[in-house]
């Protein structure tokens, strides 16, 4: 089971956000398993989903201390709510002609796709879940992998749960943007009133 | 530093001012900065000039209505800017400094300030936008290196971004939680001449939205709690200050006769001679407050952050508590060193506002019996000793001239702790120290500021010889100003409180304490033309004081103390809250 916690994270795409996000998490002694960053529809915002090594308790810390972040216009963590959370994956493996059909089938079971192909290399690209990922990873050691790039997980939640979409950020407008804020910290302030 | 031509020329040629004002005005970038302030309503400015920001300095002078000081170096700009907006609540202090050396020297300042949610602006140069990131002179990461110690920074880019930039600075040092802001104003955009239209409209901003409002249903829950209590107590911490909700501390208080008490940071917000008046709580705290706190079912705190301070071990903290409720205005609070039961997040007054009426009267009497007696066996006390002169007879005399009015300004270390325990008004918002970051060198400058911003009121500052060592280059400061602030060095010879925890805490070993070679104060005084004088008798104190009292300017005090004064009580390193050790 994996411990680290999903947050999606909607930030002003300004400079220095990332190193601000960045530099908070690692000030309060937090680890970042992965992070990924891009803007979104609206080009002044950017969304970033961050997979943080802690537990419960603490990931409610995190999330509390970035969203003190002044540059963080909203923040939820995801952990637990029904969402689609995907990772890219590119690999370069080790693939003389004699391989290349095993390697092939494997890539099959996995919906991937080769992108590049040499003489005796080939890179896949994968798409999925991080333990779909992670999956593809192992089945891959015995022939030898060459390199390996994953972008990190990018999720939204399904459905009409997430308390941040930034469709009502905009259509409500700037000055109820208070608001629309609003359930997302209220959600984060009702997790972590400490009722037991 | 050679300034490139077409930067000298806008410097020295001053821009067509429209004189109606009806009209955007064309100014240089320095020019709309300074404007800026005066429209946040600065009247104060602690700064030092170097080559990134001379644009600003440049420009200074035309503005009579901002009264600039120039401290000796920007720990003490960074220091009495704290000291300016703690002091004069609803203000935020300013400072200016220069790139480089000079805004890395602003650093623990503001680490200061943030640690103790005091809003102030720091204005620092930076080199031209064009030249960020070439390792040019006097350049650093100016952002990078104060990005944990502030709640906002900006580095200004474009001249037209100056004036909101600044609008939004004050606006986030002093709205919800206050803090400082750091400014990076490259000097090209100094020089750089635009339209100035001060933005009218008040500062919105999607990612940082208005303090919420308390939930009148956890009031009423707290409410509820309160009429069931048998042994409720209230700690207050600076967030009482801030929002100036003493006078509602003091009135839930005596409606249902709660008693109070207090971190370091919250001395001042309830009057210590109320009969429900506990004391400080925690490490150094009084006694008969941690006793309270360890027997209460209640515990409610307001404003506070409840650090390992207030708590000791943690384990020891309110061990038989049912409910612990936590009211303070940011949510990142909560539950991050004790998990409350039940909690507000809302201002502190607003939230006591709403709370009081829902509050019945009550009285157990009981309860605030056991708390007399607790205050019988475990007062606030100390040892005189033949031939020494003990801090707290300093105090003692110091306090008795102070009638209610006076700030007192603490330093870190046993001169904090001795000032906060004999602090004793019952006016609030007069006791100031750095509590959170613990800066030993603040109370100094820090003074300097406070006087600036109240000069009708006497200031007071309690420091130690290595506190006041670290930032004493700002007597230069203060007697070119003649800033009236009356210093009083309490003088052990040694750095006193790494001394007693050496002694009780570390197998006894001495290392690094000695400060026998400090220099003579009399003479320190007399070569910066600031009057001192020394003693080491007690009858000469009060004397020296009312001396010190009638002289109009800064006066140093030395008082050579008992050399083995201690802090009492104390919570031994690694014991709880009741295993305090009282002076004995």
């Amino acid at each position: 089971m994996n411990p680290s916690r999903l947050v999606s994270v909607l930030v002003e795409n300004k400079p220095g956000v990332l190193n601000r996000v960045a530099s908070m998490i690692r000030r309060r002694g937090f680890n970042i398993d992965s992070l990924s960053v891009g803007p979104t529809e609206d080009a002044s915002v950017s969304r970033m989903t961050i997979a943080v090594h802690v537990g419960r308790q603490q990931a409610e810390q995190a999330t509390k201390q970035l969203s003190k972040l002044i540059d963080v216009i909203t923040i939820e963590d995801i952990t637990e709510l029904r969402k689609v959370s995907h990772e890219l994956l590119l690999i370069r493996m080790h693939a003389p002609a004699d391989q290349r059909s095993e390697i092939l089938d494997v890539v099959a079971v996995f919906l991937g796709r080769i992108v590049d192909i040499a003489s005796n290399s080939m890179t896949i690209e994968i798409t999925g879940t991080t333990e779909k990922v992670d999956n593809f990873i192992e089945l891959m050691r015995p022939y030898r992998i060459k390199e390996v790039a994953r972008s990190g997980a990018v999720a939204l939640v399904r459905g009409d749960q997430a308390g941040i979409s930034l469709a009502d950020l905009a259509s409500n407008g700037e000055g109820s943007a208070g608001a629309a804020v609003g359930p997302a910290r209220a959600g984060i302030t009702a997790d972590t009133t400490g009722d037991i | 530093m050679i300034e490139a031509k077409p930067l000298t020329a806008a410097a020295s040629a001053p821009p067509q001012e429209s004189r109606d004002g009806s009209a955007a005005r064309r100014l240089t970038g320095a020019q709309i900065c300074l404007e800026s302030l005066i429209r946040e309503g600065v009247d104060t400015i602690f700064g030092y000039p170097g080559g990134a920001n001379l644009f600003i300095y440049r420009w200074l002078p035309s503005y009579p209505q901002l009264r600039h000081i120039l401290v000796r170096h920007e720990q003490g700009a960074a220091h009495a800017a704290d000291g300016y907006a703690r002091s004069k609540r609803g203000t935020v202090g300013v400072c200016f400094a220069t790139s480089g050396p000079g805004a890395l020297n602003l650093v623990t300042g503001l680490g200061t300030a943030f640690m103790d949610s005091v809003p102030v602006v720091a204005i620092t140069g930076q080199v031209p936008v064009s030249a960020i990131g070439t390792d040019s002179f006097q350049e650093s990461d100016v952002i990078g290196s104060t990005m944990s110690v502030v709640k906002h920074s900006y580095l200004l880019t474009r001249a037209e971004d100056i004036a909101p930039t600044i609008k939004e600075a004050f606006h986030v040092a002093r709205s919800g939680r206050p803090g400082p802001v750091v400014i990076d104003f490259p000097k090209d955009l100094q020089a750089a001449v635009t339209e100035f239209n001060y933005p009218e409209e008040p500062v919105q901003m999607r990612s940082f939205p208005a303090t919420p409002e308390p939930d009148p249903d956890k009031l009423r829950q707290i409410a509820e709690i309160i009429k069931d209590a048998k042994r409720p107590v209230i700690l207050s911490g600076r967030g009482v200050l801030i929002s100036r909700a003493e006078e509602e501390l003091l009135e839930l208080a005596h409606r249902a006769h709660i008693p109070v008490g207090w971190t370091l940071l919250g001395t001042g917000a309830f009057p210590l001679q109320d009969p429900l008046a506990l004391q400080m709580v925690g490490f150094m705290g009084a006694g008969y407050t941690n006793k309270a706190v360890c027997d209460a079912d209640v515990v409610i705190m307001i404003g506070m952050r409840c650090d390992d301070r207030v708590t000791t071990r943690l384990d020891s903290f309110a061990p038989r508590v049912e409910h612990l409720i936590h009211i303070d205005i940011d949510p990142a609070e909560i539950g991050k060193s004790v998990v409350p039961h039940l909690s507000v997040v809302a201002d502190a007054r607003t939230a006591l506002r709403q709370l009081i009426p829902m509050v019945g009267p009550k009285r157990e009497h009981e309860w605030l019996t056991q708390i007399d007696q607790w205050k019988e066996e475990h007062p606030v006390h100390y040892v005189k000793r033949d031939g020494f002169l003990q801090p707290q007879e300093v105090l003692e005399e110091m306090y008795s001239r102070c009638h209610d009015e006076a700030i007192v300004v603490a330093d870190v270390g046993q001169n904090q702790i001795w000032a906060a325990l004999w602090f004793n008004y019952s006016k609030p918002g007069l006791f100031l120290n750095s509590g959170g970051l613990g800066t030993m060198g603040y109370a100094f400058p820090a003074s300097m500021g406070a006087k600036f911003a109240n000069p009708e009121k006497t200031v007071f500052c309690v420091v130690g010889e290595g506190g006041f060592m670290m930032n004493m280059q700002e007597m230069a400061t203060m007697v070119e100003n003649q800033v009236d602030v009356k210093v009083l060095i309490l003088n052990n010879a040694s750095l006193g409180m790494v001394r007693q925890f050496q002694d009780d805490f570390y197998d006894g070993v001495r290392s690094a304490v000695d400060l026998t070679y400090t220099p003579d104060f009399v003479k320190l005084g007399d070569a910066f033309g600031m009057k001192a004088m020394t003693t080491n008798r007690r009858e000469d104190v009060g004397p020296m004081l009312d001396e010190a009292l009638a002289h109009r300017g800064p006066v140093l005090l030395n008082f050579d103390i008992d050399p083995d004064a201690n802090v009492y009580p104390i919570v031994p390193l690694g014991k709880g809250m009741l295993d305090f050790v009282e002076a004995s």
